[in-house]
């Protein structure tokens, strides 16, 4: 090979790796081009993430997120105009809806692991986790153990149920497991008394603490049980959409704009009660801010 | 769509004490029975009641029947659900209301949706059994008062055995209903089949294996109840009435 010829190798090899070659092999963005339609996937009461304000408008840290990757969808296929549809979803409903077209990306509180993987793909890390319990400040319960023999609830279909009832097999601890349908619920179910703890993501226990009556009466406690990173779902089998999808996240995350989104929904005061979460940003998130990835944890 | 099936999903071990997801839905299966059978029960006895209630010649005694008709029909079933679980322990006095927030979760959400269930059905049972009653022609309850019955035994010998015998259709979509309305409790908590359906998508992200398992398992219940329910209604049949030779 002649030197010509390798300088013309490298430019087309440079070439394909710099032209933007995701809407020619994503489905996804094609239907998007051709309908001029994106169809969002959000949540209605995952506090600070995805959920609706006094005004019915769907706000929060993830939906941010999700804003600036249709931003990107729209740079990317230079579309003067790009309706969005909001499609409420909740978490028994989001995997077959993004599955059959319904929605095109969902970014709320969806935790990436290993099993959902094998039905749907999803995007680089938005947030970091830990399960953890709330409970009312004098119930003198401090960590895991304290539960035995108590009602606890959860939220149906989430992480925290199956490592509850899996702490409640192998400790031992007999304690009596509600499940109920949302947090909203799951936070009624504590507060009226039936349960002594709630477990949950600790971020979205900070979130029902600001929706509580009085919010000084509740604490989060215990040791995480596990940690989880949360990721917007997409379709699987479209790695032109994804990586769309994941270089828009890490832009936002190594350029500083995450932690600005951060500070917004969890250290300044956030509607509906303008309770500010206090909840500072985790080694966890410093970490992944400086090295976005899409790994789930397990 | 890119959907992966697997319906050997059904038989892989759950991840508590060595059952199967197919266990798993079974257990859901025997609560909604469980459920449905005891406040089928209720529906029936309460609803016989009323509808005996609502025909009597008495304004007061039909106008209880009536409100009570009304009440339990006229507001969503799901709300009434959320009443007897989440309002009413808030409404007892302290002292009631805590001893029953203090018991095994399990027996609460069984429970409230039992008295749920057997209010709501007993309801529409009692506008049978009242559309039963009025259909006999005014003459049964003539002659039976002409022998000498007093109103009660006139009731309890002519008339509702009669209404009884040719509501049985009617009664069956009520019963079938009591299966299929039981689904609601699954929002309390209740691990009935539904429920369990919807947990083992939670776990395995086999959506559609699992909803057309529970699919079966509802239909299955249906058939077995529309068979027997069609031997009942082959026997009670009046003769000379809808469908009796």
């Amino acid at each position: 090979m002649n030197r010509i010829q390798l300088i013309i190798a490298v430019a087309i090899v440079a070439g394909i790796a710099t032209t933007p070659v995701f809407a020619q092999d994503s489905s996804t963005l094609k239907k998007i081009r051709e309908t001029g339609t994106i169809s969002l996937g959000h949540r209605e009461s995952s506090i600070p993430f995805s959920y609706y304000d006094d005004k019915q408008q769907v706000i929060g840290y993830s939906q941010e997120l999700m804003l600036k990757v249709v931003d990107a969808v729209k740079a990317e296929l230079k579309l003067a105009k790009l309706d969005i549809r909001l499609v409420p979803v909740t978490s028994q409903n989001r995997i077959p809806l993004v599955q059959n077209g319904t929605v095109d990306i969902e970014c709320g509180s969806t935790t990436n692991n290993l099993e959902r993987q094998k039905q749907v793909a999803f995007s680089n890390t938005i947030f970091i986790i830990g399960t953890r319990l709330m409970t009312r400040k004098d119930s003198g319960i401090k960590d895991f153990p304290d539960l035995a023999g108590k009602n606890v609830v959860t939220t149906a279909g989430t992480t925290s149920e199956r490592l509850l009832r899996k702490l409640n097999e192998d400790k031992k601890l007999s304690m009596n497991i509600i499940s109920a349908k949302d947090h909203g619920e799951s936070f009624l179910t504590l507060e009226t008394g039936r349960a002594a703890a709630f477990m949950m993501d600790d971020a979205l226990l900070y979130g029902e603490m600001a929706k509580a009556k009085r919010a000084g009466d509740w604490a989060v406690v215990g040791t995480p049980q596990s940690r989880e990173a949360y990721g917007c779902m997409l379709r699987k089998d479209d790695p032109g959409f994804k990586k769309l999808v994941d270089s828009t996240i890490a832009k936002a995350m190594t350029s500083g704009e995450a932690e600005r989104i951060y500070n917004k929904w969890f250290m300044s005061p956030v509607p509906p009660k303008s309770l500010n979460l206090n909840f500072v940003l985790s080694e966890d998130m410093k970490a992944l801010f400086k090295n976005p990835n899409d790994k789930a944890f397990e | 769509m890119g959907y992966h099936w697997n319906w050997a999903v059904l038989l892989a071990p759950a991840p508590s004490g060595g059952l199967t997801y197919l266990d798993w839905l079974l257990s859901g299966l025997k609560v909604t029975l469980a459920l449905s059978l005891s406040s089928w029960l209720m529906a029936l006895a309460l609803g016989s009641i009323m509808g005996v209630l609502r025909t009597v010649p008495n304004r007061w005694l039909s106008g209880i029947a009536s409100a009570y008709v009304e009440i339990f029909r006229n507001i969503p079933l799901l709300v009434q659900l959320f009443i007897w679980y989440f309002v009413l322990p808030e409404l007892l006095p302290t002292g009631i209301g805590t001893a029953f927030k203090q018991l095994d979760p399990l027996l609460q959400q069984f429970l409230s949706a039992w008295i749920c269930l057997g209010f709501f059905t007993s309801a529409r049972v009692c506008e049978q059994v009242r559309a039963g009653i009025g259909s006999l022609p005014p003459g049964q309850k003539n002659a039976a008062l002409a022998l000498g019955f007093t109103l009660p035994q006139t009731y309890r010998f002519v008339l509702v055995p009669m209404a009884f015998r040719l509501i049985v259709p009617p009664l069956t979509s009520e019963f079938l209903n009591i299966f299929k309305n039981s689904a609601v409790c699954s929002t309390i908590g209740l691990l009935e089949l539904a429920a369990q359906g919807r947990q083992l998508v939670d776990y395995t992200a086999q959506a559609y294996e699992s909803f057309i398992a529970v699919t079966l398992l509802y239909v299955l219940i249906n058939v077995v109840v529309m068979v027997a329910m069609r031997k009942v209604e082959e026997r009670t049949r009046v003769p000379g009435y809808m469908g009796g030779k």
